[in-house]
């Protein structure tokens, strides 16, 4: 399989080409508060292009929280108060006049359960590029082609691919999520504990997709396996409380952590 | 051992209850459906006289209304009760849509508590204060204003007075149902189609309109069924002449205004009364055939999505 080249993700080039190979996400004192939760606190991070981010922690840090604040999922749900900087490519997303679909569109979201639209698999892929204006059965079907390919997906579905969505596998709906949202040509990718509903192949799959991907995306990833960060991560982000314990590379976190809490979550003492 | 076995030994009135009040429940859930099944009998049984003098194309076709020259044509109620009830639903669907919409995609939560309870204060207005507004307001209206634009001459009395009042009177219900519907919609679906970049809008119309499709029939078919039964308004406002209308501007004749203006009147004319039995039983007959269309059409609906 040799379909990942240079560029090969971005047939149309509509968008971001992706050109700038230090575009990253900086965090500066992002806060979020829902309701009288505190749940983000002063977090300061920087998230780096071409590379797998990991950002592990116990349940309830603002993991996802994080995450969704990346793609300002956040400002629907009802008493959010978010404030400081999330800079992607040298923008505050948080600015005013900032367009959000466009900010959403750049940071694809990979759910953690797979959620295809009521629709049929060819729509599903197809739906994102018309709302972004690409217009033309041909070159739509050479979007829809592509992007499966992408995810590894086109040889299972290629002969069912008007049928609904979600009469596919668990597995397999996950990458036509992935392929989904690869279509609108992102810069980042955002996965919410993306392989945890999955069985073990399918998250084999998912991971060693991410693997491939990172050559031309910047990828997020919330995880609660330590296991998986440990095989994939460039980069380790800890999260305790809120609260950003320790980040660096993978090598740095995981073999010398400097943090008490890191280290007893590393060993497992809680989790 | 033993002791302790005799003394947790479940009492016998705790059984029995039990018995008794799962036979009751029983009991009253068949009673309920014996009901429909009678009253279906007897309205076959009270229509008999007049089917046995007339045949049934006859009846439900012909659309003479001579009831003393003994010419009974259903045909023009019938027309009246779907026209009517056509106009109402046309009316009311696009503004109830739009208005669940905005209730559970756009609006601020403030707007949302205001809204329902005038909601409720909507639909519980006793039906006779609708149709005094019809005819104080809409029939005027229409007669003065609407009508002479299309027509020489309208009373104002009339299918689209009818087709307005009931409308109104359905809106509360389909907005309703409708905010049930939409806001039983998965977040998680949402938020896939946002964050590909998706306006508000454009997930309402294309994710999630699509998603809860056979609610919104099926909340729409209980809205007709709602309608087609609705009485005093209507009556109040239809002007009730028995002719086909033939166009929105004029006099309608629905099935259950003819039921409530006749029903005790001229009951010494044995096959008048078994007449407008078979009144009764054609609404009845339409409502049940509704009722069973729109669940074969919901239950393929469902299957394919």
């Amino acid at each position: 399989m040799d379909i990942i080249k240079q560029g090969m993700f971005r047939p149309n080039q509509k968008f971001c080409t992706n050109a700038n190979a230090d575009a990253k996400i900086e965090v500066q004192d992002l806060n979020v508060n829902i309701g009288t939760n505190h749940i983000l606190k002063d977090v300061n991070l920087t998230i780096h292009n071409q590379a797998i981010t990991c950002i592990i922690g116990p349940s309830g840090c603002g993991k996802s929280t994080l995450l969704r604040s990346f793609n300002r999922l956040l400002e629907d749900t009802a008493k959010t108060k978010i404030t400081g900087k999330v800079i992607v490519d040298g923008d505050d997303i948080y600015e005013k006049g900032c367009e959000i679909t466009h900010v959403r569109r750049k940071m694809g979201l990979l759910s953690q359960k797979p959620c295809p639209l009521p629709m049929s698999i060819f729509d599903n892929i197809s739906y994102g590029c018309k709302i972004h204006g690409i217009r033309g059965k041909k070159k739509l079907a050479m979007v829809v082609k592509h992007y499966l390919e992408a995810a590894g997906l086109w040889n299972e579905v290629k002969d069912r691919l008007h049928t609904p969505a979600n009469r596919m596998s668990l597995g397999q709906q996950q990458r036509l999520c992935l392929a989904r949202g690869l279509a609108v040509e992102p810069q980042f990718i955002l996965a919410d504990e993306s392989t945890s509903a999955l069985d073990p192949i399918s998250s084999k799959i998912i991971e060693d997709l991410f693997v491939k991907l990172k050559a031309e995306y910047g990828i997020v990833m919330v995880t609660h396996t330590l296991r998986q960060a440990l095989r994939i991560a460039d980069y380790v982000v800890f999260m305790y409380m809120g609260e950003v314990i320790e980040q660096g590379t993978a090598e740095e976190v995981f073999k010398n952590p400097q943090h008490e809490l890191t280290q007893k979550y590393l060993s497992g003492a809680f989790s | 051992m033993s002791q302790q076995q005799l003394q947790y030994k479940t009492s016998p009135y705790r059984l029995l209850k039990e018995k008794v009040a799962s036979t009751t429940m029983l009991i009253l859930t068949l009673s309920a459906l014996l009901l429909v099944v009678l009253i279906a009998v007897g309205l076959v049984i009270k229509s008999m006289p007049i089917l046995e003098e007339k045949s049934l194309v006859d009846l439900v076709f012909g659309s003479s209304w001579k009831p003393m020259k003994g010419e009974f044509g259903f045909l023009p109620f019938i027309a009246g009760t779907i026209s009517v009830t056509l106009v109402a639903i046309v009316l009311a669907l696009p503004i109830s849509l739009l208005t669940a919409i905005f209730l559970t995609e756009y609006s601020k939560d403030w707007v949302k508590k205001a809204v329902f309870p005038v909601l409720d204060i909507l639909a519980g207005i006793p039906s006779v204060i609708y149709g005094l507004w019809g005819v104080l307001i809409i029939v005027p209206w229409i007669s003065e204003k609407l009508a002479p634009k299309f027509v020489e001459f309208s009373t104002g009395y009339s299918v689209l007075a009818g087709g307005v009042v009931l409308g109104v009177m359905v809106l509360p219900l389909m907005v309703s149902l409708f905010v049930e519907i939409f806001s039983s919609t998965p977040a998680e679906l949402r938020q896939a189609s946002q964050s590909l970049g998706a306006t508000k809008w454009q997930t309402t119309k294309k994710v999630m309109l699509k998603h809860t499709r056979a609610g919104i029939f099926a909340s729409v078919m209980l809205s007709i069924s709602r309608a087609m039964g609705e009485t005093i308004a209507v009556l109040m406002v239809c002007g009730n002449i028995a002719q086909m209308p033939e166009s929105l501007l004029d006099g309608a004749y629905p099935l259950p205004a003819l039921l409530a203006n006749n029903f005790g009147e001229m009951m010494s004319v044995p096959i008048y009364e078994s007449a407008l039995m078979f009144a009764a039983l054609i609404l009845f007959v339409v409502v049940v055939i509704f009722n069973i269309l729109s669940r074969i059409i919901l239950h393929r609906l469902q299957k394919n999505s």
